[in-house]
């Protein structure tokens, strides 16, 4: 990916006086507060909606003013989502995103330490770089039918097993790119001091690059778990009984089951989104500055 | 795998040692991506009802994609989407980045709920709008408001509108955020000058802030555009393709072949058509970024 590389003494602008501090003091930015403004209400205003909707009884669901939080709030609607089995629907979810990422990420940790390390010297690496380059400009949905075709092959349609093995592949390319971008950020003293002390690579690879690049990994691990908890395409592909159920998959069914009753409907989307919403506030600042990063440079 | 952790400082040995890192993510890759990549070529060859033997079919499956006018169509809603959501995410989020890389406090809390969309799965968004935007249980008859009160998923276009929308609702906030960490990046020295120069703020953001901002764009839009390739869950679950095939871009009709009519020959010479598209607005986009990274250094000096 393209980037921006901000330092260089070229970049900055020849040396004039120094303007009078009051000068550089910022106007406010009109347009882009107001539309800031305008956004953060579009994007609260329907999860305001669902969470309130979701506390209403059916009944009065269609008696009380959409925006105004119920006068006799309920958890029957989350009852009946949880009698609905969604313990089970959970528990895939877990094992099938845990599953996958955590090897995902180890796997695609080793490949980028290699590639920044070995520095395009080795052949078979530079190769092995731009295949996982060319994966992400590729529509990975695109492979579903052969990937369909190899899963019943090897005996492994609706399992789990059917939704971790590809979910590691379609994690590995952006993971590789970003944690190689950041491998690449670690000192070069610091791995020659590493070698001289007499250490291998596996060695200098879990003991000097994986702690310094720690905030590297976290981003990445959240964000495949996300990608992953919210898949849809290969459970609705690869898995077909009840009991191997994802998340998303169930929302789907239990609304083709429920569409009418609205607040039961909505606290299945609250209850499957609060896992997510959990790791988001413990790795909040994690996520948002690693994957600027990431992405802008 | 063990490493030769002794001597041999720049021999083979190390290196030899620093490829087999790479071997794990390297043939996990290749089975489930590349080799599937192969495979969709070799599958639209041949016919196959997904359940049964495969067999070779020749050119069977492509006579008959080229020849079905469901395939041109297909191919325009997704030019379609991608192109009015990328014409309606990029100045927004270039708007909203550009004023969430200012330094007021609460523009971090701003950062935190724009996110929120973004964990939410497609199917949950998608289940959502589809509860508030219904004409009968929802928001519009709710309100009362007549203007909202509409036949929204039934109406070819406005069942497109509400794709799109629905597209922005969780894609701008990430891509604003893209773009905050593009703007922090430019040296402050170069503002600094305009200002000297007396340059407004308007001519600072075309003068400056977007001619800086070239690569970040080039990015955004790369994953904007490749993404929008794969919008197959929220359409699915929001409009299925629906009205008739007002919605029903080349990845749902790729589904709806292969897994609903269980026709996969036919499937995967729309997949790789799929790829290809893909592939070719990559390059494209590529080409427009020019290659070489240490290039921007030099621009706009």
């Amino acid at each position: 990916m393209a980037t921006i590389l901000s330092t260089g003494p070229e970049r900055t602008a020849p040396p004039r006086p120094r303007p009078a501090s009051g000068r550089v003091t910022e106007r406010p930015n009109w347009l882009g507060s107001l539309t800031a403004w305008i956004w953060l209400a579009i994007v609260i205003v329907p999860i305001y909606w669902i969470v309130i909707t979701s506390f209403k009884t059916q009944s009065n669901y269609y008696a009380e003013h959409p925006f105004m939080p119920p006068a006799e709030p309920t958890l029957a609607n989350y009852r009946m989502v949880i009698e609905a089995d969604f313990a089970q629907y959970f528990l895939n979810s877990l094992i099938s995103t845990v599953g996958a990422v955590v090897p995902a990420v180890l796997f695609s940790f080793m490949a980028a330490y290699a590639i920044v390390r070995s520095g395009g010297a080795s052949r078979f690496l530079r190769w092995t770089n731009s295949l996982f380059l060319m994966g992400l400009a590729i529509p990975l949905q695109a492979t579903i039918i052969p990937i369909y075709l190899i899963i019943i092959r090897l005996h492994l349609y609706d399992s789990l097993m059917a939704l971790i093995l590809p979910s590691i592949a379609f994690a590995i390319p952006l993971s590789v790119l970003i944690l190689a971008n950041f491998i690449r950020d670690v000192p070069k003293e610091l791995f020659d001091s590493m070698r001289i002390d007499g250490a291998g690579e596996q060695v200098t690879l879990w003991r000097l690059a994986f702690p310094l690049t720690m905030p590297a990994v976290v981003t990445v691990t959240i964000y495949n778990a996300l990608m992953i908890w919210n898949g849809f395409l290969l459970p609705l592909v690869l898995t077909q009984s009840t009991d191997k159920r994802t998340l998303p998959l169930a929302l789907w069914n239990f609304q083709g089951q429920y569409s009418v009753n609205v607040p039961a409907v909505l606290a299945s989307v609250v209850l499957t989104t609060l896992p997510i919403l959990l790791l988001y506030v413990v790795g909040r600042r994690q996520l948002l500055s690693g994957l600027t990063a990431g992405f802008s440079r | 795998m063990s490493a030769p952790a002794t001597s041999v400082p720049r021999g083979s040995a190390r290196r030899g040692s620093l490829a087999w890192l790479a071997v794990p993510a390297l043939l996990l890759f290749v089975c489930f991506g590349v080799i599937p990549l192969a495979g969709v070529l070799l599958l639209s060859f041949t016919s196959w009802d997904g359940l049964g033997d495969i067999h070779f079919a020749g050119l069977e499956s492509w006579q008959a994609i080229l020849a079905d006018p469901g395939l041109p169509h297909a191919l325009w809603v997704t030019f379609l989407v991608m192109a009015v959501s990328w014409a309606v995410q990029t100045p927004a989020s270039i708007l909203m980045g550009v004023f969430l890389a200012g330094s007021q406090r609460y523009r971090a809390v701003l950062a935190v709920l724009y996110f929120v969309p973004l964990l939410l799965s497609h199917a949950a968004v998608a289940i959502t709008y589809k509860a508030l935007l219904d004409p009968n249980f929802g928001l519009g008859p709710g309100l009362n408001l007549a203007l909202l009160t509409q036949d929204w998923l039934g109406r070819p276009w406005l069942a497109f509108g509400v794709v799109i929308f629905v597209v922005s609702w969780q894609f701008i906030p990430f891509h604003a955020l893209i773009y905050q960490g593009g703007v922090r990046q430019i040296p402050r020295s170069m503002y600094e000058a305009a200002e000297l120069d007396g340059a407004g703020r308007v001519r600072k953001f075309f003068s400056i802030t977007l001619p800086q901002l070239k690569y970040t764009i080039i990015t955004s839009s790369t994953l904007m555009v490749v993404g929008s390739l794969t919008f197959f869950d929220l359409i699915f679950v929001l409009t299925a393709g629906g009205p008739g095939d007002a919605t029903r871009v080349l990845a749902l009709d790729m589904y709806k072949r292969g897994f609903q009519a269980n026709l996969m020959g036919p499937a995967s010479a729309i997949a790789v058509i799929l790829v290809l598209v893909g592939l070719a607005l990559a390059l494209l986009l590529r080409r427009v970024g020019g290659r070489d990274a240490s290039h921007s250094q030099l621009e706009g000096a």
